[in-house]
């Protein structure tokens, strides 16, 4: 890439890519994993096919890569390697029985899941939530954003090479978190916590207690953390200035969640729609500055220490009453004819149920907007003109989970 | 339009102009509705009414739906929804594109148009995107039946039984000519004693 006008080159080479290799291999899903495709400019250009069974990509999620050497000159996501048709599913049975099929769509954050798609219905419905249970929600909410950004953090220097010390640092505070959702729950991940008009089990006062000890210790684990790894030199190179978002970009593209924050974009749906609880809390929301892979780690960071700050403010004023509304009815459920679009600040993103009723016990359209899936919108434009180990990081800090992504 | 407790109303627009009302409704200074949240396809089948004064039977043409989710990040404000349909859901299923709008919708119209079978003019790459490229139905609509036999996979299995058939065309009778073959073919494990299935696959993926 000696020639002065880049940008000629860059255009010409497009072309050359749009015309000749689109036919190839555009929209293919099977195909040989690696393929030379000869390009009048540059030679042969490679053909690499990252994934579906990959390590770096977390999950059955394929990226077809072309490189021109070691650059990224062209990258195209293939998705649907995991889809099960889960709206499809949902439409064919009641409201009461899709929610612990929620759980498996982003099988990290099931809380979060539950409490959009109970958000949703609410709506639909017209039912509303006792305090208590909105406080229960709440706790639950962080709680999973806890557990979801310590496991993007330990896979993020996955991604970077440090083979698995730093994750299992993460997974050791996670399992506690998991442990605590096994007790109350019944199931880790799977939680089917949330129902719509409450919360399905009354934590005992010994439950609330070891939580808010886990709580309090939490800032400990990050800090341990954060000494041995964020000022790390290697880090810093990896992360800083790659993958870097413009904010009108990212906002055009959808992205949502601590990616479009990590922007400078002040836009968290806990502030701005103020669903549940949120607006009885103090606190704050990080902002990043200049959108790359480091900033989007770093606001996942700041993020768990301000759930820390509102664990700890839920577990002091939590009120004693009922979790379930005693109007609410979830068995037999027919809402009337209307839609409702419930979205909240899911741990990835803005996680949204968008549902139509038509007075059946089922839904007649039942739709989850999925965000990890919208994130990687602007995968090729952040991985163009880097390497495939900077694509590799790039993708670990949008933080998707393929259960979400291909439902 | 919505009469349930969500009241969230939405706009029917007309197909032909959808794409400059989006314009506008991005661009508008009071509006600036820069965020796409969700956008999703919807199947209205042909519903049969019958007149309750003359018992007469009338088809009402059913349709495919697009509803975009629209808010602003700058304003903080939204949603606005707006709904574009198609003429039918045979021939005519042609809508804009908001994507050179909107980019979000880029892959939430691929979704629109591997589920539901809505081409969208002007979207920049317009393929399936959960469904393999060989597949023709579109599953999200209310009329799909699902194969009933989608488990079968093709393998090579079933052509390698067939061309072993035919180079050997007639397996050893049992007992008869050396007793190991006897005891392969008893135990049900030579090439001769499974039958290659018969099933033809009405969806070969």
């Amino acid at each position: 890439m000696s020639c002065s006008d880049q940008s000629g080159l860059d255009a010409a080479m497009r072309d050359a890519l749009g015309g000749s290799a689109r036919s190839l291999f555009g929209g293919a899903t099977t195909g040989p994993t690696v393929r030379a495709v000869h390009d009048e400019f540059h030679g042969d250009l490679l053909e690499v096919s990252m994934g579906p069974q990959h390590p770096s990509t977390h999950g059955v999620f394929r990226m077809v890569v072309t490189l021109d050497g070691e650059q990224i000159v062209k990258l195209k996501p293939v998705f649907g390697y995991l889809h099960r048709n889960h709206e499809k599913i949902a439409e064919g049975t009641s409201y009461l029985s899709s929610m612990p099929y929620t759980d498996r769509l982003d099988y990290l954050c099931s809380m979060t899941n539950n409490w959009a798609y109970a958000l949703a219905v609410e709506k639909l419905g017209g039912i509303s939530v006792p305090d208590r249970a909105q406080y229960l929600r709440v706790i639950m909410a962080e709680l999973t954003r806890l557990v979801n950004h310590s496991c993007l953090v330990g896979f993020l220097f996955n991604d970077l090479g440090t083979s698995f010390t730093p994750l299992l640092y993460a997974f050791r505070e996670r399992e506690k978190i998991l442990d605590l959702f096994e007790s109350l729950s019944g199931s880790r991940m799977m939680c089917n916590y949330q129902r719509f008009g409450g919360c399905r089990v009354d934590p005992p006062a010994d439950w609330l207690a070891a939580a808010a000890a886990l709580v309090d210790n939490f800032p400990r684990f990050l800090d341990e953390y954060e000494t041995m790894l964020t000022g790390n030199e290697i880090m810093l190179a990896r992360t800083q200035g790659i993958g870097a978002m413009d904010p009108a970009r990212a906002i055009n593209a959808g992205i949502t969640g601590p990616c479009l924050r990590a922007c400078g974009v002040d836009y968290d749906l806990r502030k701005v729609d103020g669903y549940g609880f949120y607006p009885r809390f103090d606190f704050r929301v990080p902002l990043g500055e200049h959108g790359d892979t480091y900033d989007r780690y770093m606001l996942r960071i700041l993020e768990m220490r301000e759930s820390v700050k509102i664990l700890q403010q839920a577990f002091r004023d939590l009120p004693a009453g009922p979790i379930m509304d005693p109007k609410a009815k979830l068995r037999g459920f027919r809402p009337k004819p209307g839609e409702a679009y419930g979205r909240l600040e899911g741990p990835k993103g803005e996680l949204g149920f968008y549902l139509i009723s038509d007075g059946s016990p089922n839904p007649y359209r039942y739709r989850v907007r999925p965000p990890s899936l919208i994130n990687l919108t602007l995968l090729e434009e952040l991985c163009l003109g880097r390497t495939v180990a900077d694509a590799v990081v790039i993708l670990g800090s949008i933080d998707i989970v393929l259960g979400e992504v291909d439902r | 339009m919505n009469a349930g407790p969500a009241a969230e109303h939405s706009l029917l627009v007309d197909a032909a102009h959808a794409r400059e009302i989006a314009t506008f409704l991005r661009d508008d200074e009071a509006l600036r509705l820069d965020y796409c949240s969700n956008a999703t396809g919807i199947d209205w089948p042909d519903k049969e009414v019958v007149d309750p004064a003359t018992k007469a039977k009338t088809v009402q043409p059913g349709c495919l739906e697009a509803v975009y989710h629209l808010y602003s990040i700058s304003r903080k404000q939204g949603p606005v929804i707006l709904r574009v349909r198609t003429a039918n859901r045979s021939d005519q299923v042609t809508l804009p594109s908001l994507t050179p709008v909107w980019k979000s919708c880029e892959f939430q119209e691929r979704e629109i148009f591997d589920l539901y079978g809505v081409v969208f003019e002007g979207h920049p790459d317009l393929r399936r995107l959960l469904m393999w490229d060989g597949f023709k139905d579109y599953p999200m609509r209310r009329d799909y039946v699902a194969p009933d036999d989608f488990e079968w996979e093709p393998t090579p299995h079933g052509n390698v039984l067939e061309r072993a058939k035919a180079h050997w065309p007639a397996a050893p009778v049992a007992g008869v000519a050396d007793p190991g073959a006897s005891a392969a073919a008893g135990a049900g494990t030579g090439p001769g004693s499974t039958t290659p299935p018969t099933k033809t696959p009405e969806a070969k993926p």
